[in-house]
């Protein structure tokens, strides 16, 4: 099936099975690995991806499902190698550490920052409840969001 | 940010991790990560059975499925077929018989991944079940199957057996004496990246496997042994890894695909195990039973301990009895006892494999003998921690086992810390502020951790640095990066060391044909061990930079040289050598510096079995804590809330706090959940809580705010004074949440987690017996 989307803001064309999952379309199909895969089963967020700038799981999402719509990856989030705010306050508050649950926790952010652009903590921590982190603890994660959401989005 | 990188490194300064840049834009390539166009997929096909004879398997009908390649068994195994750090027990495929339900019977390759499934759910076998062996005591009984004919001590892989003064003798000379039998559960490590690798055999015959591992030497080791190949034949090269707490402190996919790509016809072969498969086959922390018999005299002091610990370390050795030697050793926690006996056992059992997990045993027993001190503080009318102060160890002291402590011991720092911090010194007011249908209780825990191998074993590491033909530095680091930050942390020493910027300083992953041998990341050592042996060799590379700058100078002597930031330059005249400059005058061989360090160890003899010191008891080295948990229980429900985490820590000077507090706040995440929801639950041998629906690890919104402090000693022996600090927070949040649930509500749950249930249980039990009386 011929499938027509729009990725990381580049018109795209492919030819793949309708029932394929986006996760594995987007690993193995099209070399985007920065998209990860931990349950899949929707319980962890690992596979976050934007699709028409809301955030949804990869692993749950067939091929069909991009039909006509606009997909962001977490390689599709930095201007080359200018990082937009989300990922810049990650690396300075010290919110990534083995890093897997990472690509999806940005562009989770990036989903709740756009709908509540300054949030609680205590906000952040319930809209970030999907995303699990094995490393952090999640205190540094928040710090992050908070401090993304004072900063000027470069989008 | 850009200020902390455009000027040199020094140590104590938060440096941001130098990891964090390329994981935030998705484009650290993990193993999991590894494809190639012509990739052919591996999978097993599980056991299924927790005890049972194989007899036959049945692989027609999935070699006959289109897509498939090749299904090997044990018959295919040119080596050992026995995997293990200390006892090799654990079979690549098993041959005889099933002794858990991840134990993989065949080995699949495909071409997809969709062929690969089918293929496997093709598989069948005839298998004559044995009864199972599930509980830790039934086990010891001479009527117990047997988990392994062939092991000398029965069902037990490891036990221990320590007297100290005048052991039970003592008994009658303590004013009190409180018992009490804590169980805690197996705990699943839940790392985000599942066990995964990539393989090939290359042309010339090497086999090359990049997995997702904390032990890439051992690995080869193992590889070689269990496959039957020559170990100069093996390359495993270790990427970031995505988590691993201890899970991946030995084989999991390796070996399996070390014999898919020998059958794969030099095409690469890929292994990334699933949600559920990870849960099945994976090692989880040691499920415990403890019994203890604590006596004290009226004055406060400790004066006698009994404690007898059974440990359920599944069917194979993933490192069991060094568990068991570490939970020994810090059963007495972190306080001068005089008199004690000591029994522990670690038990064969046909459950999930116990192994490595975050704190090695430690988070077990700190949970009884913390909620111990808890109790007969309250029995002597004592505060919490004033009783933990009179009883603490410093310098100089004996701790329970005997050992004397001779490096830094701030176990005393951390108290008299937490002692004055408002959290504490605010807790009545905190708790009185309870809303209706709670209440508020703040539980206290003083923790300790051991670091490196113990007395035999030895810890050692060996760093390698090069300077560059354009004048940059590459570290080759020894010890895995697992998601704790230490090849942050080796740049941050390079750079401090060379006066350089972290945008001049490159590092190379473990990988065991480029980086050389320097033990697992595991046991609270990386840092600390790693991080000596690359001073050394920062050290010997300035030196000759400097020397060689001097010699064409013309000048006296080094002194009168500095390095600065890509270059030395000359401080009498201010001339300067570009460091490209210098190191194109060295030949290659003077590029390269290397160091070594092999970590003390402690020399008392404690008149324990050779066997028990092979397993690392005891150790040298510790890092302390004291903990407080502001906790708020709901009386209707049996909820509990942890509301605030404070977490005083001695592990030496801090080289970089952010890196430091990332490893607390992680885990007394970590912990938290062991306390309160993680719970792999299994039922003969059966796992039914096979995924993150049914095996639940804290959340964003169930964390929370950790007030991290550190002490900050001097540890003379470590890198710029630091310990590990690796695991020492996860062995709190268990026996202060257990305190603050008692100190809340007046009841004692023996049994972890501390879910709903049992506390409402407990509250109800507790008022029934009020109202009865």
């Amino acid at each position: 099936m011929r499938i027509t989307f729009k990725l990381n803001g580049v018109d795209t064309v492919i030819d793949t099975n309708p029932d394929r999952r986006v996760v594995d379309l987007l690993r193995e199909d099209l070399n985007l690995t920065g998209t990860k895969e931990s349950c899949g089963a929707g319980d962890c967020g690992a596979c976050t991806i934007l699709v028409d700038r809301e955030s949804r799981l990869s692993c749950l999402m067939l091929a069909a499902q991009l039909e006509g719509r606009e997909i962001t990856t977490i390689e599709g989030v930095a201007k080359g190698e200018v990082l937009n705010h989300v990922q810049k306050a990650f690396v300075e508050k010290g919110a990534v550490q083995c890093g897997f649950c990472i690509p999806g926790m940005v562009l989770a952010t990036m989903d709740l920052l756009s709908r509540n652009p300054s949030p609680s903590r205590a906000e952040i921590r319930e809209g970030l409840a999907g995303n699990l982190c094995r490393c952090t603890g999640y205190q540094k994660i928040v710090d992050a969001v908070e401090a993304a959401s004072a900063y000027p989005s470069n989008e | 940010m850009k200020s902390q990188f455009d000027r040199p490194l020094s140590i104590g300064s938060p440096l941001p991790r130098v990891d964090a840049y390329e994981k935030v834009k998705g484009s650290t390539k993990y193993a999991a990560d590894y494809y190639g166009s012509d990739v052919v997929w591996a999978g097993v096909k599980r056991a299924g059975v927790p005890h049972a004879l194989l007899k036959t398997i049945y692989t027609q009908r999935a070699r006959d499925l289109p897509g498939v390649i090749c299904v090997l068994t044990h018959k295919d195994v040119p080596g050992t077929n026995r995997q293990g750090v200390i006892r090799k027990d654990q079979p690549v495929l098993v041959d005889d018989k099933i002794r858990h339900c991840g134990d993989a019977l065949t080995l699949v390759l495909a071409e997809t991944r969709d062929a690969l499934n089918k293929a496997i759910d093709l598989i069948t076998c005839d298998v004559m079940p044995i009864p199972g062996v599930f509980d830790v005591e039934s086990a010891l009984e001479d009527s117990a199957p047997l988990v392994h004919e062939d092991n000398a001590d029965g069902n037990v892989l490891l036990k221990g057996d320590l007297k100290t003064g005048k052991g039970s003798a003592a008994v009658e000379e303590c004013d009190l004496i409180l018992d009490g039998c804590f169980e805690t559960q197996r705990q699943e490590h839940a790392y985000l990246e599942t066990e995964s690798g990539w393989a090939r055999s290359e042309e010339d015959g090497k086999l090359v496997i990049v997995c997702s591992t904390q032990t890439p030497f051992r690995d080869r080791m193992e590889v070689a042994e269990s496959l039957g190949i020559d170990m100069s034949r093996i390359r495993i090269i270790a990427p970031y890894v995505g988590g691993a707490f201890g899970g991946k402190d030995g084989v999991t996919v390796q070996s399996l695909l070390g014999l898919a790509a020998l059958h794969s016809g030099g095409r690469p072969v890929k292994m990334w195990w699933g949600r559920e498969e990870s849960f099945l086959s994976g090692t989880k922390r040691h499920a415990a039973r403890m019994y203890y018999r604590l006596g004290a005299k009226k004055s406060g002091f400790l004066h006698y301990l009994n404690v007898r610990l059974f440990l359920d370390t599944g069917p194979y050795d993933h490192l069991g009895g060094v568990v068991l030697a570490l939970a020994l050793e810090h059963c007495g926690g972190p306080y001068r006892i005089q008199n004690a006996v000591l029994k522990g056992s670690a038990v064969y059992t046909n459950n999930p494999i116990g192994g490595a997990f975050r704190g090695f045993g430690v988070p077990q027993v700190t949970a009884a003998m913390e909620q111990m001190m808890d109790m007969m503080a309250m029995k002597l009318g004592m505060d919490p921690v004033e009783f933990r102060l009179k009883n603490a160890v410093s310098r100089g002291d004996q701790n329970c086992v005997g050992k004397t402590l001779v490096n830094s011991t701030g176990i005393i720092d951390c108290l008299e810390a937490l002692s004055m911090h408002p959290l504490w010194l605010e807790r009545e007011r905190w708790k009185a502020d309870a809303g209706p249908s709670k209440r508020r209780g703040v539980g206290v825990a003083a923790v300790m951790q051991a670091s490196g191998y113990g007395p035999v074993v030895p810890d050692y590491a060996n760093a390698k640095l090069e300077l560059s033909v354009d004048g940059r530095l590459c570290v080759y680091c020894g010890v895995v990066d697992m998601g704790q930050g230490n090849a942050g942390t080796n740049v941050q020493i390079v750079g401090s060391i060379l006066a350089q910027r972290a945008d001049m300083i490159d590092v190379i992953l473990p990988d065991t044909d480029q980086t050389l041998a320097s033990g697992s990341a595991s046991a609270s050592r990386c840092t600390y061990t790693f991080g000596n042996a690359l001073i050394a060799a920062a050290e010997a590379l300035k030196e000759r930079i400097l020397q060689r700058a001097a010699d064409l100078l013309m000048a006296r002597g080094k002194e009168e040289l500095a390095l600065i930031p890509g270059a030395v330059r000359h401080l009498k005249t201010g001339r300067e050598f570009s460091l490209s400059r210098i190191a194109q005058l060295f030949n290659p061989a003077e590029r390269v510096a290397t160091g070594h360090f092999r970590a003390p160890i402690a020399t008392d003899d404690l008149g324990v079995p050779e066997d028990l010191r092979l397993h690392g008891f005891p150790h040298t080295l510790f890092s302390y804590g004291a903990h407080a948990a502001l906790t708020e229980v709901d009386e209707l429900t049996g909820a509990v809330d942890v509301q605030r985490y404070l977490a005083v820590s001695d592990c030496g000077n801090v080289i970089n706090p952010e890196t430091y507090e990332q490893q607390i706040q992680g885990s007394i995440a970590q912990g938290l959940g062991y306390a309160l929801s993680e719970d792999f639950d299994v039922t003969d041998g059966k796992a039914v809580t096979p995924d993150f629906s049914t095996y639940t690890i804290p959340t964003s919104a169930d964390v929370p705010e950790i007030d991290s402090i550190p002490v900050q000693i001097y540890e003379t022996t470590g890198p710029f004074g630091l310990k590990g600090v690796g695991e020492i927070a996860t062995n709190g949040p268990l026996p202060a949440v257990a305190n603050a649930v008692a100190d809340a509500c007046g009841v004692r749950i023996f049994r972890s987690p501390l879910t709903p249930e049992r506390v409402l249980g407990a509250i109800r039990e507790k008022e029934r017996k009020e109202s009865v009386e």
